[in-house]
């Protein structure tokens, strides 16, 4: 079996402009997604137990609580499609990083 | 005997037998600690995706919720969403960072970035915390449920599962613990879909019809449909929805599925299918609630367990017979079975890789000393989780999965995410996060309704000292400012280059180590 070691400067990688670039990308998703999923889950909660809006209804006899708690599921599942697609564009610019700076030392080990 | 029995036990023995089958060809595999903890890091992403959905939903979801909803209406429904959105922390916040950078354990995380056996320690003990209060749920509530599906002793049926869940992990590992969970989720997925689907046939796959029916046939009429039912205090509801939904990213059992596939892309994929998967469980136990009340009636639910855990195999007999309900039952049975196995392999490695292998024997335990380790490790936790659950027999243990995922969010999560993302953090600020999280989480538990009630409905009698059930809204706030304070008033140095080195490898999946 042939074992390989690889290197690479961490200091020369964080000063990358690519790799800051990557880092400000990820950021500008996750950050305003995650605050907004937060704000967005306990609206749920909050206005279920200190207001009585969610006891209107909404379609028949369903409330608009029925509606907004099937409402998370949906935004679930719309944040989950819309960062499986930046995280495509993510991996791709991992690897344009890890092209450039990883070093890999060959040796066989028994 | 009638014939139900027989098509219980058919169907029960059938699944016993397929277990052990893939245990035993696990067996042949799992000789390495890698093997044993994470499968050898082979698995797919929906593999992982299907086994992260089998380990997660228990038979408190499956069977609490869907009574929950039956007897409450939507507070019950309270409990799906804050256990689906856990998923989003996950999937933007954990996942990948913790496959980058760990190796079996949180603890391996904890310690790529402070290499110090005292954080190694307590992120074991916070692990073995958690696993135990989620263990004695998970067996106490299936000794009770398999003595009511099958007619058995509690002692005899929590000793089925014991024997069951050990045998699994001690000899087939990882491998055979996801074979479990994927065979379990399938199963539970199928039978989910098919009561809903008699449900809904019920009512015309008209969805008003169903509120309308389940609205009309509960006691609580129009407010059955509105939150409420049930609750007391509005900050306890607010208090359990955030340990819901930041429980889930710190949990073990969970966390330690993202070493079984072979990188971040991969643990990635996983968490969607999982989202998946989950999500449309969640969804569909609205199905099995109203279902219940409508066709079951909230009489008879209540007079066969009073918090609801029939409903679901109670429906399924009314919708679908004898055949229906041993499917039903045999579906719970490997439900708490695939749950079961995930906890005793966390608390085993919390038990065999942190506490022996790196701590006792420094990380030079060769590969047989830590296979052997942690089969051990798996028989002890398995043996003293049964004890526990024997003697719990008689104690309310429904507030325990609550407080699992409490100390999960108060405890581990904080010092995991300050690892990943503060440049600041350090040692002392990972010591005293975990520590301010557990302590404060298990001190407000012990002084809660949950174990005080001046009624004798809980542990002890007498009147609680802390007003809520849930001590989420309190601990976890601590846990953060716990291990920030622990942070900025320690005199250790910034350490720029191990942030530069975890910054690095959590974002791009470098490694040193290439195996071709």
């Amino acid at each position: 079996m042939s074992n390989s070691k690889a290197t690479i400067d961490y200091e020369k990688v964080v000063s990358d402009s690519k790799f800051k670039a990557l880092m400000n990308a990820k950021k500008r998703f996750i950050v305003p997604m995650t605050i907004f999923f937060f704000l967005f889950y306990f609206t749920l909660p909050v206005l279920a137990s200190y207001t009585t809006i969610l006891h209107n209804e909404a379609f028949g006899v369903i409330t608009w609580a029925w509606v907004l708690a099937v409402a998370q599921f949906v935004m679930t599942w719309t944040l989950c499609i819309m960062y499986t697609r930046k995280a495509n564009q993510y991996d791709r610019m991992a690897d344009e990083v890890l092209e450039e700076h990883v070093q890999i030392d060959r040796r066989e080990v028994s | 005997m009638n014939e139900l029995n027989f098509t219980v036990i058919s169907l029960f023995l059938i699944i016993v037998a397929a277990t052990l089958v893939i245990t035993y060809f696990a067996a042949k595999r799992t000789n390495t600690a890698s093997e044993f903890y994470t499968a050898g890091g082979g698995l797919t992403g929906w593999q992982n995706g299907l086994a992260i959905a089998g380990d997660y939903l228990s038979a408190a979801s499956f069977l609490g919720i869907a009574g929950a909803i039956a007897l409450t209406g939507f507070e019950g429904f309270y409990y799906s969403v804050g256990y689906l959105v856990g998923y989003l922390v996950v999937l933007f916040i954990v996942a990948e960072p913790m496959r980058n950078i760990g190796k079996y354990t949180i603890a391996d995380m904890l310690t790529a970035r402070f290499d110090l056996k005292k954080v190694r320690g307590i992120a074991a003990l916070s692990t073995i915390t958690i696993v135990t209060f989620y263990m004695i749920a998970q067996l106490v509530g299936a000794g009770a449920l398999i003595q009511l599906l099958f007619g058995i002793p509690y002692w005899v049926a929590v000793i089925i599962v014991g024997v069951m869940m050990t045998t699994y992990v001690m000899f087939g590992g990882m491998t055979a613990t996801s074979w479990v969970q994927i065979i379990k989720a399938v199963l539970l997925m199928a039978g989910m879909f098919i009561i809903s689907l008699i449900v809904l046939f019920h009512v015309n796959f008209n969805i008003v019809e169903l509120f309308t029916q389940a609205r009309d046939a509960s006691p609580h009429g129009a407010s059955y449909l509105n939150p409420g039912v049930g609750s007391d205090l509005p900050l306890d509801t607010i208090s359990l929805m955030l340990a819901l939904v930041l429980g889930t990213a710190g949990l073990p059992h969970i966390l330690l599925r993202f070493f079984t596939v072979k990188d971040a892309k991969t643990a990635r994929a996983s968490v969607i299918t999982a989202t998946w998967i989950v999500g449309i469980f969640y969804l569909l136990t609205i199905f099995l609630g109203m279902g219940a009340v409508i066709f079951v009636g909230h009489e008879t639910i209540v007079a066969n367990n009073p918090a609801g855990n029939m409903a679901a195999p109670l429906l399924a007999q009314v919708l679908g017979g004898d055949l229906l309900f041993s499917f039903i039952a045999a579906v719970t049975f490997a439900t708490i079975l695939a749950v079961v196995a995930g906890l005793v392999l966390s608390g085993a490695s919390a038990f065999a890789h942190d506490l022996y292998g790196q701590i006792l024997k420094k990380g030079k335990a060769t590969e047989k000393q830590q296979v052997v380790a942690a089969r051990v490790a798996s028989l002890s936790v398995a043996a003293m989780s049964i004890s526990l659950a024997l003697f719990a027999q008689n104690l309310n243990v429904a507030f325990l999965v609550a407080l699992a995922f409490c100390v999960a969010a108060s405890a581990n999560l904080p010092p995991i995410i300050f690892t990943i993302y503060w440049k600041r953090f350090n040692t002392t600020g990972a010591i005293t996060g975990i520590l301010s999280g557990l302590i404060s989480a298990l001190v407000l538990v012990m002084l809660s309704p949950n174990v005080l009630d001046p009624d004798g409905n809980a542990i002890i009698v007498g009147d609680p000292l802390f007003p809520l059930a849930n001590p989420a809204i309190i601990s976890v706030p601590l846990g953060f400012l716990g291990a920030y304070l622990g942070t900025i008033f320690s005199s250790r140095k910034l350490d720029t280059e191990k942030y530069r080195e975890i910054k690095v490898k959590a974002n791009t999946g470098f490694k040193e180590e290439i195996d071709s």
